[in-house]
């Protein structure tokens, strides 16, 4: 049940106050680009806040996007966009590249792995 | 920032896990959820983005009074294909008056398919006019449902106005193998254009 959606009322909390206001995240995050937790991330997040904290809860053990991260914490995307680039500075999140969009060999390297990937499926 | 060592904008990146995204793009109501939903590990999720409703349509929301604040939500299934290689799949907003949207979920993409509902041909024309005026490779995909009209592919593509050189495939949205025939189509077509703008010297940015 998701209260906060279903709320006719709205939210009760503005969806930036989380960010304390700032809406530009510290570095771009693309949607799908996927993000992992440290091992020591988990608890170490408990010092940064209650959205940071189930954030790195999201990533424990398995590589999240930030798409993800936003659905599964029920955060707007540009909410998550930020908190995200947050952790990331902090060391609490490693980014990894979404797929190269330059160079002719990077991009075909991808285009071949996600086609014989999907072959397989 | 010329500070030894001090990288705050490079600080925690790492190449060990690829994600690759292909859109998922159609009217409302086509069956792009259920497209996703039939070829994804996980149940499609949703993510929703906050926008300025009064700022759609208008170069310069600034300059608008009465701002509102509006969600827009947009579906998404992921396919970890290897423990380094995830394909995301993201449907985009059906209501057209979301479209400005698109530019960031086609952002890096590998390509899309413009899903088509033969019973309401028409609901297809503006994707596919977003589709022409970018430089993403696309594909068309008739979804079949059952009872509806059953036409020529030539006549559909005639009637879309699609031009010859974009796939245009059959395909029924809740079928994976279908589904994932699709998706073969939209990577292959985009490995073709990469080699032919890589043969003529200029491979032109996306987006």
């Amino acid at each position: 049940m998701d209260q906060r959606r279903d709320d006719p009322r709205g939210a009760l909390v503005r969806p930036y106050a989380v960010t304390r206001g700032r809406t530009e995240a510290r570095m771009d995050v693309a949607i799908e680009a996927v993000l992992s937790a440290s091992p020591t991330a988990v608890v170490e997040s408990r010092f940064a806040g209650h959205d940071k904290h189930r954030i790195a809860t999201v990533c424990e053990g398995r590589a999240q996007s930030l798409a993800e991260i936003a659905a599964y914490t029920r955060m707007p995307l540009g909410v998550a966009r930020v908190l995200v680039a947050d952790m990331v500075t902090d060391g609490l999140l490693t980014l990894h590249t979404a797929a190269p969009a330059e160079g002719y060999e990077g991009r075909m390297e991808i285009l071949e792995r996600v086609l014989s990937g999907l072959r397989r499926l | 920032m010329d500070f030894a060592g001090y990288d705050p904008a490079g600080a925690g990146r790492n190449r060990g896990i690829v994600s690759a995204k292909i859109v998922i793009a159609g009217g409302f109501g086509v069956g792009k959820t259920t497209l996703v939903g039939a070829i994804s590990e996980i149940t499609p999720l949703t993510t929703e983005a906050l926008m300025t409703s009064a700022g759609i349509g208008v170069d310069d929301p600034s300059k608008v009074p009465g701002k509102e604040t509006t969600t827009v939500a947009m579906d998404f299934g992921r396919i970890t294909m290897a423990q380094d290689l995830i394909l995301y799949l993201f449907g985009t907003p059906g209501q057209t008056r979301f479209w400005f949207m698109w530019d960031e979920i086609i952002r890096g993409a590998v390509g899309a398919a413009v899903l088509v509902d033969t019973r309401r041909i028409a609901d297809a024309f503006a994707a596919l006019d977003y589709f022409e005026n970018r430089n993403l490779p696309y594909v068309v995909a008739l979804n079949h449902f059952d009872g509806s009209p059953q036409y020529e592919m030539d006549e559909v593509r005639e009637a879309l106005a699609i031009a010859s050189d974009v796939p245009l495939v059959l395909t029924d949205a809740r079928h994976r193998d279908s589904v994932k025939q699709v998706l073969v189509t939209v990577v292959e077509h985009a490995m073709k254009r990469l080699q032919a703008e890589h043969g003529r010297g200029y491979p032109a940015p996306v987006g």
